[in-house]
């Protein structure tokens, strides 16, 4: 069994916003990716919101809108056929594997067009071309699908890697515990990322978790790392080496990826839990303003390049919705459809 | 749609939401016996998930209404235990559908504790969970799992329509020395009836006919019970008298008070929300056809919901599941005798 060596450590010198050479390796399509991806995230959640408030939809809607640079930093050091398990939450890791957002939104919408033609809604959409094994309604579960999926790559040797994203809420489940140990115990090449964002509804982290999510690496024999989940460089840095790890096949690293939500736990959480100043003091690392920090600073990418990104994304987002009020319902024949394969 | 319940007295009740009915039914309880408590996901600061335990945290405090982490098999198990060594706990599945994780705990282990043990423990446990769909919450949020539980003696398992039944059975529950599963229906937790001021019970084991009628029996429970009485509000316009019974208990089961309905009206139509196939109505039926045969001018129908999970999308989802109109429609086939 590995020994523990943590990937990772808190508290980087070089302040907030210093990338510690890790920007410095990013190319500029690099650059531009990360930047894209965690404004998608946000853009469309964005979206989403008012669509909802306009009663266009309906059901839960978990935002993800303050934790773009975990999913982010996470799939930018994925490869294009790697797999993910995805959460509740599922929007940005949605988007950071690459999803379409015009199918997304459609989704949402409960139309033909979207991802799963209406059936799942924004709780669960999966793409399995692109490797996203799907978002999930049942919390934790995610986490043992991840290490069969790893278990199915060391027997086929196809040289993939399975990421499990999980909350904080998922610590104390019985299957964050069986997953781990048995991705453990058999060498996977998984990497299980904890987006701890302080809350599973109303419960603190430290409430429901006996001691740090982190501290359980040593406990399965794997290495863990803490890391601060708003600063994309470090997300992208631990991840990088803890999926090359697996690829290499010396198995799975546990990390727990500090962050915050900054919308309730859904659309409609109007709960007192929080106090406003935790709220704004989270806002103020809010980790798509520090990347641009961080890359002005650089001067690598200039005022065009996000202005070019952003006029995009906000003509797709546009599109997407256009896209979802123009599909159909889906018909009552399909109710019964793809309950098995034919 | 508020409805009063028959029991329910004319003087001294008001209009209460399902889920204050549900509410005062634990606080009352948690007042009259200190071994009763509270414990789940979310019941405390938050106030659960559709709002049954609001405001009981700050009466009660933490040692009496317990916050636990996500841990639907230890929720389950923290019931089995603290109920074996005296107290009477109330544990909470956020959704039905997260009992699916606690299965053990549940079947083999609460189930059969006290069979297993010669008769010897004694489990004064109730289990509370809401299900149902309609909400828009897709697959894993919705379902109607009645049928895994009566399936396993040593359960009991009760649900309401009314907030009247609703306070009146988890009351019934909460004081039984036997494991009893709730289940409540996420679409009636905002409905609003009629409660008395005063003390009262439900007793589980007892049927409740919701409305009297001579020409089909509806068999319901649940919120399915008001689109029954729906269906024979619309259909009494055309002089088509329907009672619809409210088992209230599926486990025990009471079996005579569905008897006496088909043997008046002589044709049955069972309705539940649940998967049709394999359902809960499949066990009424067939009591039906067994035990009054001879009585029946026509078979026993079943309406229930699609064979498939819950589909998130809105068109999809109440199609997928009974509404008034089908209900409407099963009772018409079932005087026509044309299937
Ligand atoms: C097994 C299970 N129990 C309870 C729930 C209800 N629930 C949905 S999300 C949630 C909180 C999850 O917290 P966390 O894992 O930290 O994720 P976050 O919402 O913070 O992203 C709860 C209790 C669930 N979906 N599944
Ligand atoms: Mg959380």
């Amino acid at each position: 069994m590995a020994e523990q060596q943590p990937v990772s450590t808190n508290g980087r010198a070089g302040g907030d916003d210093a990338s510690n050479g890790v920007l410095e390796q990013l190319t500029d399509d690099q650059l531009r990716w990360i930047y894209q991806i965690m404004r998608r995230i946000r853009r469309f959640e964005e979206t989403a919101e008012e669509a909802f408030r306009a009663a266009k939809m309906r059901g839960a809607l978990h935002f993800y809108i303050g934790e773009e640079a975990t999913a982010t930093g996470v799939c930018a050091a994925l490869d294009d056929g790697d797999f993910i398990t995805s959460t509740h939450r599922g929007h940005g890791h949605c988007i950071a594997k690459g999803a379409r957002m015009d199918k997304m939104m459609a989704e949402l919408f409960g139309r033909t067009t979207g991802y799963c033609g209406g059936k799942g809604g924004s709780m669960h959409i999966a793409d399995i071309e692109l490797g996203n094994l799907g978002a999930n309604g049942i919390v934790g579960a995610g986490i043992p699908i991840a290490t069969g999926a790893a278990l199915g790559s060391k027997l086929r040797k196809d040289g993939k890697v399975t990421v499990a994203f999980f909350g904080d809420g998922a610590g104390p489940t019985g299957a964050f515990h069986e997953g781990v140990n048995v991705a453990a115990t058999m060498n996977l090449p998984a990497v299980f990322v904890c987006e701890n964002n302080q809350y599973g509804m109303a419960t603190h982290a430290d409430f429901a978790n006996a001691a740090p999510i982190h501290n359980r690496g040593p406990a399965y024999g794997i290495p863990s790392a803490s890391i601060d989940g708003n600063d994309i460089f470090e997300v992208y840095a631990t991840a990088k080496e803890a999926i090359d790890r697996a690829r290499r096949g010396e198995g799975p690293t546990l990390i727990e990826s500090r962050t915050y939500r900054h919308k309730g736990h859904t659309v409609l959480d109007q709960k007192n839990y929080r106090t406003r100043e935790e709220i704004a003091e989270w806002v103020s690392r809010d980790p798509i303003e520090r990347f641009v920090r961080a890359v002005n600073e650089s001067e690598r990418l200039d005022e065009d390049d996000f202005q070019a990104i952003d006029g995009q994304i906000e003509l797709d987002i546009e599109h997407a919705v256009a896209f979802a009020e123009a599909s159909p319902w889906p018909t009552v024949d399909v109710i019964e459809r793809d309950v098995y394969v034919e | 749609m508020a409805v009063t319940t028959p029991q329910a007295p004319e003087t001294a009740t008001r209009e209460i939401f399902m889920s204050e009915a549900l509410r005062e039914a634990i606080d009352e309880e948690m007042t009259r016996d200190a071994t009763v408590f509270v414990v789940g996901e979310e019941v405390g600061v938050w106030g659960g998930a559709y709002a049954v335990t609001q405001g009981l945290l700050e009466k009660w405090g933490p040692d009496r209404i317990v916050d636990t982490p996500i841990a639907e098999a230890a929720i389950a198990g923290l019931g089995i235990g603290a109920a074996l060594t005296g107290s009477r706990p109330i544990a909470e599945f956020m959704y039905s559908d997260f009992m699916g994780i606690a299965m053990d705990q549940i079947v083999n282990q609460a189930a059969k504790n006290r069979y297993m043990f010669g008769g010897k423990a004694k489990l004064p446990l109730t289990y509370r969970a809401p299900f149902g769909a309609g909400t828009g919450n897709a697959a894993q949020h919705t379902q109607s799992l009645e049928a895994w539980f009566v399936h396993v003696p040593g359960l009991k398992v009760i649900t309401a329509s009314t907030p009247y039944d609703a306070k009146g059975l988890l009351k019934s529950a909460i004081r039984e020395d036997n494991v009893v599963i709730m289940f409540e229906h996420k679409a009636i937790y905002a409905m609003r009836g009629h409660v008395p001021e005063g003390e009262y019970l439900v007793p589980i084991g007892v049927a409740d006919v919701k409305r009297e009628g001579d020409d089909v029996s509806v068999i319901t429970y649940a919120r399915q019970t008001h689109h029954a009485l729906e269906a024979a509000e619309q259909l009494a316009a055309e002089g088509i008298s329907v009672e619809v019974v409210d088992i209230r208990s599926l486990y025990p089961l009471d079996t005579d008070t569905v008897l006496r309905s088909v043997r008046k009206t002589h044709r049955a139509v069972v309705l539940y929300e649940a998967v049709r196939f394999g359902g809960f109505g499949a066990e009424i039926a067939s009591q039906i056809q067994e035990l009054a045969f001879d009585d029946l001018d026509a078979p026993v129908l079943r309406v229930g919901a699609a064979h498939a999970p819950v589909p998130f999308s809105e068109p999809l989802e109440q199609a997928s599941f009974p509404d008034t109109a089908q209900v409407v429609e099963a009772i018409r086939q079932s005087l026509q005798g044309v299937y």
